[in-house]
């Protein structure tokens, strides 16, 4: 391609021409200017979603609105449903999407022929990006129907499907930084092909599959509609009733941002502070390692 | 009806309600003996049903139009018997008709009554019970700041002006019609365009509304109808009665229906809409009670009754509407049946006077006692949860 | 490194039979094919369920404009329409932001203003979809409507797209939320893209003398052309299937728009609100025809788009 830029008369006599004239220097220097700009202006909704969800959330954060359910107009309520509700799907979903998504991903880096590896592979990205409203009727259609009954397992399902994927390929990618040194000298010392992996591939990959695990689960705490058709969401306080509809904090913003009652707009924010500060805490926690890394 | 006479018309109504409550089955005020065995007792005549002991969770959904005094009406019912949870989710009638259907909960709830096709729908061999247990009024509620940046908190409107808002043909709020029925503010109404905001889920209380732009307006009856759900000619749709008063709340010069409860506990201003008698009247328990009087002979005996429009009356609220529990006449699980036999029994007695400091109107003392009679049909396993 | 090795080796020995090497090789196995089974699945779910719908209205499916339950007509074109739309405004907005951004983070910025820099645009994707949805209902919103809506419709309303009133709620609304929630995925597939770009390129186009943004422009950006428009699909890939945020700002109205700043309805928003209540048979059949509709857009899209980026980055280069 350099051959081609240099093939284009136009351009080399323009360039090669004496000096850099005005113009161009112009066009250099605004354009550089803009970009920063326009830099600068994608880092100013963080602020302002950040700004306000504090600002109008701060107020609502209570030990109340942990600890209390529901209750109506929202006088002496809480949010005790989502909270518990999350903490029990999210662990449930991880406890599935984890084991699933690792060694399905130690297979493609490690067994499978490149066929294989290029299907799931592509597979795994599509469900990356897949609308995850189609994933909660997909679970809806296997685990409510047939039960006739909204339960927290199918959320957990749901959640679980979201997650597999991007565990899957954080997972692969991991694998693939370990040196191929390792795989082989532990080999040739006679361990066993499935030790190797967990002992020695696995340990080494560790910390980026770890970031990978916690950014998955961050992604799960914070999606409402594929619980919309799987959890549906509850106004009483549901611990241990997997078989039974259970409530989230994502399903909680969504119910109550659109009530008439200030004080359950408030629990809302309150609801959107908690979950923002926990996903971001996670994010700022597992990424903070890598950044110096990527840039440089 | 004179306001004296009207007065005293509520109060011996109301006397007769008390009285009808004292004399029927099981009307307690102190906290009810708990839990027998669960299965129905052997020899028949029981003041009231019993709660069975042991926890039970109740699982229902349905309408938002009596969410408001569901929700309250749980909270004091766990308080007297706290072994039983009701878990009621509010998703709108479409969405409660849905699951009673389904079979995805153990109780449904609806301001519209199930029509034919949805009763054909079904599982074969199954009944249902429409058990009414309160009224309410469908309100005008709006937000509008004043020309002069003041709140306008009074409004009177009549079918015809509603109709055209809603068909999209009154588009701002100073229009001619709607400053002709308000003499006292028409210099303050703003230009502001109208926004609509309509329900976007199937909705008792948009069949109740409907129903009367449908009686109130040729055009709105040829072109869009009445319904749980219908093709709305303009505005947003928002889930819920608490989606629509929150969407109203949320910016000036919107406008929407919903029950009278919610434009209580979102401050928001209702309209005095004209009645049959041509009065302006606003929503209110009182209005609603006389709209129910009016039509208790209508009542039908399958217990499906319309949205009450238009009544006979001065004070009567011209858009009423029943609201219903549903529930399958035989229950299958016998513990659920009788939790459930008993928390309809106090819906229906102790609950009641509940219902006018929330802002419904109770049930009108024959339908209470017709809807108490219902409660004896319910049967577990061919037997009967509370035998007569 | 040599340590761990060896500490392994003798702890471990001799290799024993091969049968924990099957079982493991096995059982990862079919863990792995998971992701593709659910993919499958899903797809003959969707397929198989929308059957009813797709069989009685054919094409006019995907054409009708009408979609009324009540009289059993579902016709998706309002909520295609809608869709593409409020995505098309998310593009229009986010590419041309994100792409200066990325050539700032990527060939004009000091490490210390690009580290916090990538750091705060990556964090905008962790927000939740129901956070951005909260914040603009009751923040964005109104903002929108007071300032940019209400001056778009002041000197523009005559054309019939821009035609008010601002009402702070619809298309508009809801393609700008879209905007933000894209603009970080943008940024950072063509960041990467970019700084795949051989540094041989860059050094040719100085050597003629080219100022530095005629680097970027003549030799950086033809090169990585194919991988920042993969970019900018995998960006509208989200858009198209983005739920929360969009069905709390876009005022839910099944009806064609006619302006901008009219209220409408996607493909996404239309199932979230009206799926659990939908009538069994014909209704829930038509919502899942609007599904499979939804699946091969958004699909065909993912595919297109990891293409072009494989291209230029190749196929570890992005995640």
């Amino acid at each position: 391609m350099t051959g081609a830029v240099i093939a284009q008369p136009s351009m080399a006599a323009r360039l090669t021409g004496a000096r850099v004239g005005r113009r161009r220097t112009v066009v250099d220097r605004s354009m550089r200017t803009i970009a920063m700009g326009a830099a600068f202006l994608c880092a100013l909704p963080l602020a302002a979603v950040l700004f306000f969800v504090a600002a109008n959330g701060l107020s609502a954060l209570s030990l109340d609105l942990i600890t209390k359910p529901p209750r109506a107009l929202g006088i002496g309520g809480g949010a005790a449903n989502a909270v518990v509700g999350t903490l029990q799907m999210v662990p449930l979903a991880a406890l599935i999407a984890v084991p699933v998504g690792v060694l399905g991903a130690v297979y493609i880096a490690e067994f499978a022929n490149s066929r294989s590896a290029r299907v799931t592979r592509f597979c795994a990205d599509v469900l990356v990006g897949m609308p995850s409203i189609l994933i909660g009727v997909f679970v809806f259609t296997f685990l409510v129907l047939p039960f006739k009954q909204f339960n927290g397992f199918a959320g957990s399902v749901a959640l679980a499907v979201i997650m597999i994927p991007v565990v899957m390929r954080t997972t692969e990618e991991s694998l693939h930084l370990v040196p191929n040194s390792l795989r082989e000298a532990s080999l040739a010392l006679g361990v066993p092909a499935w030790r190797t992996v967990l002992s020695v591939v696995l340990r080494t990959g560790l910390p980026g599959i770890l970031t990978g695990s916690m950014l998955a689960i961050a992604r799960a705490m914070g999606e409402t509609a594929p619980l919309l058709f799987t959890a549906l969401g509850s106004r009483v306080v549901n611990v241990g009733d997997f078989g039974r509809p259970m409530d989230s904090l994502p399903l909680f913003i969504y119910v109550n941002a659109r009530q008439p009652v200030d004080a359950l707009n408030q629990q809302a924010w309150g609801a959107a502070f908690l979950l923002l500060l926990i996903v971001l805490i996670i994010n700022v926690a597992v990424r903070a390692r890598s950044w110096g890394r990527r840039i440089g | 009806m004179t306001n004296r006479a009207s007065r005293l018309a509520s109060l011996a109504f109301g006397a007769i309600v008390v009285i009808a409550g004292c004399t029927s089955p099981g009307v307690t005020t102190g906290p009810t003996t708990g839990g027998q065995a669960s299965g129905p007792p052997a020899s028949g005549g029981m003041s009231q049903p019993q709660v069975p002991s042991g926890n039970v969770t109740l699982s229902g959904a349905g309408a938002t139009f009596p969410a408001l005094l569901y929700q309250v009406w749980i909270e004091k019912f766990g308080e007297a018997h706290s072994n039983v949870t009701v878990d009621y989710q509010a998703i709108g009638s479409g969405g409660g008709i849905k699951a009673i259907t389904q079979q995805t909960v153990d109780f449904g709830a609806s301001d519209a009554a199930m029509k034919d096709e949805e009763i054909a729908a079904l599982p074969a061999g199954t009944k249902i019970l429409h058990v009414p247990t309160a009224l309410g009024a469908v309100v005008v509620i709006f937000n509008l700041a004043g020309a002069d940046g003041s709140a306008i908190k009074k409004l009177n409107l009549d079918g015809d002006t509603i109709a055209g808002v809603f068909l999209g043909k009154i588009t701002t709020w100073n229009d001619p019609a709607i400053a002709a029925l308000n003499a006292d503010v028409a210099s303050n109404l703003p230009a502001t365009p109208i926004k609509v905001i309509h329900r976007s889920d199937g909705s008792g209380t948009t069949n109740a509304f409907t129903t009367y732009l449908a009686t109130v307006s040729s055009e709105w009856k040829d072109s869009v109808g009445a319904g749980k759900e219908v093709n709305w000619p303009t505005g947003d749709g928002a889930p819920g009665n608490d989606g629509v008063s929150g969407g109203v709340k949320t910016a000036d010069g919107r406008i929407g229906y919903v029950e009278l409860q919610y434009a209580v506990v979102s401050g928001l201003s209702s309209a005095a809409v004209k009645n049959a008698n041509g009065k302006f009247v606003a929503g209110s328990s009182a209005g609603v009670t006389a709209a129910a009087e009016g039509a208790v002979d209508a009542f039908p005996d399958d217990f499906r009754a319309a949205p009450i429009i238009n009544g006979p009356g001065d004070d009567t609220y011209p858009i009423a509407a029943y609201t219903y529990l549903l529930l399958y006449q035989d229950q299958t699980d016998a513990t659920k049946g009788q939790a459930l036999t008993a928390f309809l029994h106090w819906a229906l007695t102790d609950g009641q006077s509940e219902e006018k400091a929330i802002g419904y109107a109770p049930l009108p003392a024959p339908i209470q006692q017709k809807a108490l009679e219902e409660l004896h049909r319910i049967t577990t396993g061919g037997s009967p949860i509370w035998p007569m | 490194m040599t340590s761990a090795t060896v500490t392994a080796a003798a702890r471990f020995g001799r290799a024993a039979s091969r049968v924990p090497d099957v079982v493991f090789r096995s059982g990862s196995g079919v863990l792995a094919w998971v992701a593709v089974g659910i993919l499958g699945l899903l797809a003959a779910l969707l397929v198989a369920n929308s059957g009813q719908a797709l069989a009685k209205f054919g094409i006019s499916f995907l054409t009708g404009t009408t979609w009324d339950p009540i009289a059993g007509i579902y016709g998706a074109l309002p909520f295609i329409i809608g869709t593409i739309a409020s995505s098309f405004i998310a593009i229009v907005l986010a590419t041309p932001i994100g792409l200066l951004t990325a050539i700032f983070l990527a060939e004009l910025a000091p490490r210390r203003v690009a580290i916090p820099l990538t750091f705060t645009i990556e964090l905008l994707a962790a927000i939740p979809s129901v956070v951005f949805g909260l914040w603009g209902v009751f923040v964005l919103g109104p903002f929108l409507s007071r300032t940019v809506e209400a001056w778009i419709v002041d000197t523009l309303g005559w054309i019939p797209i821009f035609a008010g009133p601002p009402f702070g709620v619809g298309l508009f609304t809801a393609g700008v939320i879209l905007t933000l929630m894209i603009l970080p995925t943008i940024v950072a597939i063509s960041r990467d893209v970019i700084t795949a770009v051989p540094d041989s390129q860059r050094e040719a186009m100085l050597a003629l003398g080219a100022t530095r943004w005629e680097m970027i422009t003549n030799a950086v950006l033809p090169y990585a052309r194919s991988g920042i428009i993969g970019a900018v699909i995998l960006g509208l890939g989200r858009a198209l299937g983005e739920t929360m945020a969009v069905t709390m700002v876009i005022g839910n109205r099944p009806q064609i728009p006619q302006s901008i700043f009219d209220s409408s309805q996607t493909i996404a928003s239309q199932i979230a609100t009206t799926f659990n209540e939908a009538s069994i048979g014909l209704q829930t059949s038509a919502l899942i025809g609007l599904g499979l509709v939804l699946l091969v857009i958004t699909m065909t899209l993912n595919v297109i788009a990891r293409l072009l980026v494989w291209r230029v980055a190749g196929p570890q280069g992005t995640s």
